[in-house]
């Protein structure tokens, strides 16, 4: 067997020569919350966590120092919904320019999608990915595998020799798997698999969805756009319960965005069934009142939906029927945006612009804390994509320091001129919103030093 | 010199015209001024030189994604009229399916020169993108299944000219809404000078939501027959029974086209329109066209006059057009 962490950057990446002391935070992890000096050693572990830390007692006197004043000090975050459109579409995106968006997004871990071109279907498109991500060396970048060959829906991908590589989530994200078989011998194949892995799936019922460019209803109907009905996705989610049922494997939902898709997981849940879902942030931060400007910024899939379904997405992630925040960060160039709203493709950047998003639309309202915003992002997303040994890990002695120092306060506009991905097809351009990340430590690393990308 | 006045007023306010609501916050107002504007381009096409020295100098670009045949005449005969320059810019669809930015294409456009453009696109939205784009006015000749607010405003004036005040008129737009341009730009004018409009299909041709239109809905085009005002028909497009909106053509002529018969039950007065072209023996019997009561070639004539007046609001601010035309 290949080793399970070949895609760990941390590990092998450069450390720094002295350790860091990360002063003056408040520390929150899954075991709670604390005022507490972090203390990194050369090796990129963490080392102690105490008040008032003495550093020549750590034999760390040489320690960079980074302050933390205001801020939370937590495990970096986890994004298991990522694209990075390498190989492919480098014009759009790379994965050095989305490792880096993501760093300054307080990402220390990225599941990449496999909807580039070609398809991640195979070994030697996942160790392609896996290797970039390593090169870059700004975030631990995992791949997450095609269900089948090329995302077509008729073949099962070579899902055991993909995993070999550390490849713990499989998706055909982008479509969903439409044939009703084909998923149930998935499903029933990767529980075989010598090592747990997830299925997750882009919910969509083409045969409702196909031609349509916005969520299906007032808007649509009023600007004269093709719509798609929430019953596109809702139908997909009631099958794959069914199937997670019949087959008893586990299944991820993604990007879960209407009120009768939350109810549904939630009902699944509720008898015990392997079931977790993600939302994103535009699904509980903008509705399709939004495509009134024809703006292609605003299409994405699944698209905006009602004022409705966005309060039930902010329920869904109150109550834990949604388990993760993920971004499905999908980076455009500005020509292909610049088109008919019903010729551009679809998808928004979300890396750099989630953590302020969950402080600014969910953590101030007080829809969910400070503590479930970063279980949503950061631990229970780990946990879903089979990375919990290394990432979203309790802020302790021995631990590997994966961090994030943000302050929740601090406000930002944003400006797409000013983001590190390289597209620009954010959502939120002008948007007022509060939670900047300060530093981001990969592997005791500064990625991120004051709130500036260090490579 | 009122008229002149309420002109430059509204250039100041109306810098294109995307939509019906872009006629200002009080659209009644909007679409009155128009007409009045449009009273005296009739009477300028009736001249034996129908034309006036308006827009001189001023240079008007068609660009037409999509075929159209009387839109596009309508329009360049309307600028060539005000003595303005047009343009041509035919594109395909093809070629931006084939990944040409459209925000190229404009900005090709605009460092030619010119001051209005006047776009019909298979997309709804278009016009609003380009109009972000563009420094010079854009006028929307028709935008996917959005709107062709032109096309309304013609509407308005044959309605005007034959039934005078459109108050508690009762108005029937029947066939597919759904997909309809034409549909959304008249319910938008029509309501906004008080008429009554209900709108008559299937189920299938209906948008998936009517929350907020301020429409009765019936799917019984015998029902409201007698009482109605304006029978207005829209194209049926033959390839949607492949999409399994209605089971035949025949069944959509059987329940909702304006046969002989049920043309036989229309008041005297109630005008028969329709936007063209027409599918004779479809939406309307052939006959039916021919009726003394069927104002479908005034349509088209009121086009030329009501696009002179919308390219004068536009583009005529401070000329000195008013007098002459008056003189």
């Amino acid at each position: 067997m290949v080793d399970s962490n070949d895609g760990d950057v941390g590990r092998k990446g450069t450390v720094s020569g002295s350790g860091w002391i990360i002063r003056g935070g408040r520390v929150i992890d899954r075991n709670g919350e604390r005022t507490a000096d972090v203390a990194i050693s050369p090796d990129g572990v963490i080392v102690a966590v105490a008040e008032g830390l003495d550093l020549s007692d750590l034999g760390l006197d040489d320690a960079g120092e980074l302050d933390a004043t205001g801020c939370v000090i937590a495990p970096g975050l986890v994004d298991i919904h990522t694209h990075l459109r390498e190989p492919g579409r480098e014009e759009a995106e790379t994965v050095e320019t989305g490792s880096r968006a993501a760093s300054l997004g307080g990402y220390t871990a990225i599941v990449a999608m496999p909807n580039t071109e070609p398809t991640i279907d195979s070994a030697a498109v996942v160790r392609q990915v896996l290797d970039a991500g390593v090169a870059a060396g700004l975030c631990d970048v995992r791949v997450a595998g095609a269900i089948t060959v090329d995302r077509k829906g008729q073949t099962l991908a070579p899902m055991a020799e993909m995993a070999a590589l550390g490849v713990r989530m499989f998706t055909d994200d982008g479509c969903g798997v439409q044939d009703d078989r084909l998923m149930r011998r998935a499903l029933e194949y990767a529980s075989g698999l010598a090592i747990p892995v997830t299925l997750a799936q882009h919910c969509e019922v083409e045969a409702l969805s196909e031609g349509g460019h916005m969520h299906e209803g007032e808007w649509s109907s009023r600007l004269g756009i093709a719509g798609i009905p929430a019953e596109a996705e809702e139908l997909m989610v009631f099958r794959d319960i069914a199937l997670a049922r019949l087959t008893g494997a586990r299944v991820h939902l993604q990007h879960l965005s209407t009120a009768g898709a939350v109810a549904l997981v939630r009902e699944a849940k509720a008898k015990g069934l392997p079931v977790t879902a993600e939302a994103t942030p535009h699904h509980f931060t903008l509705t399709h009142a939004e495509v009134a400007s024809y703006d292609p910024v605003f299409k994405v899939n699944p698209p905006l939906r009602s004022a409705h379904d966005v309060a039930a997405v902010k329920a869904g992630l109150a109550d834990g029927t949604i388990d993760a925040i993920a971004t499905d960060h999908a980076p455009h160039t500005a020509d292909v945006k610049e088109a008919p709203f019903d010729h551009a493709p679809c998808g928004m950047l979300g890396l750099e612009t989630a953590l302020a998003l969950g402080i600014t639309e969910l953590v101030e309202p007080g829809v969910v804390t400070l503590s479930e915003l970063l279980a949503l992002m950061s631990w229970q997303p780990a946990s879903i994509a089979g990375i919990d040994d290394v990432h979203g890990r309790p802020i302790e002695v021995g631990e590997p320091a994966h961090l994030v120092v943000f302050d929740p306060a601090q406000e930002w506009t944003v400006d797409p001129s000013l983001l590190a991905s390289r597209s620009h097809n954010t959502p939120y351009a002008g948007r007022v919103v509060h939670g900047r990340v300060r530093h981001t430590l990969l592997c005791g690393v500064p990625m991120v030093r004051n709130g500036k990308a260090q490579r | 010199m009122s008229r002149q006045t309420a002109a430059s007023h509204r250039h100041g306010e109306m810098r294109n015209l995307l939509a019906i609501s872009d006629l200002g916050p009080d659209i009644a107002a909007g679409i009155e001024e128009v007409m009045t504007l449009t009273d005296s381009f009739v009477e300028v096409s009736e001249r034996a030189i129908p034309k006036v020295p308006a827009l001189r100098g001023r240079t008007v670009v068609s660009l037409f994604f999509e075929d159209s045949t009387r839109t596009r005449l309508s329009f360049e005969t309307a600028a060539k009229r005000l003595s303005a320059d047009t343009m041509n810019f035919s594109v395909g669809t093809s070629s931006v399916k084939k990944g040409e930015s459209l925000r190229d294409t404009i900005e090709t456009i605009e460092a030619m020169g010119v001051d209005a453009i006047v776009v019909r696109h298979a997309s709804a939205g278009v016009p609003r993108q380009i109009a972000q784009w563009a420094s010079s006015a854009v006028i929307n000749a028709g935008d996917g299944w959005h709107e062709h607010p032109t096309q309304a405003l013609l509407d308005c004036y044959t309605i005007r000219e034959h039934l005078g005040d459109m108050r508690g008129r009762r108005i029937a737009i029947v066939g597919d809404i759904k997909h309809s341009r034409v549909a959304r730009s008249n319910i938008a004018a029509f309501t906004a000078l008080g008429a009554d409009v209900t709108v008559v299909a299937p189920p299938t041709l209906l948008p998936p939501s009517l929350e907020g239109w301020p429409v009765k809905v019936s799917h019984d085009l015998d029902a409201i027959l007698p009482e109605l005002d304006v029978c207005y028909l829209l194209r049926m497009q033959r390839e949607r029974m492949n999409e399994a909106l209605i089971p035949s053509l025949r069944e959509y002529t059987a329940l909702f086209g304006l046969t002989d018969e049920r043309a036989d039950r229309l008041g005297d007065h109630t005008l028969i329109m329709h936007p063209g072209p027409m599918n004779r023996g479809v939406e309307i019997a052939a006959e039916v066209a021919e009726r003394p009561n069927a104002v479908i070639i005034d349509q088209v004539r009121n086009g030329v006059a009501v696009r002179m007046a919308v390219l004068f609001l536009l583009l005529g601010s401070g000329t000195a057009w008013g007098g002459e035309l008056d003189g």
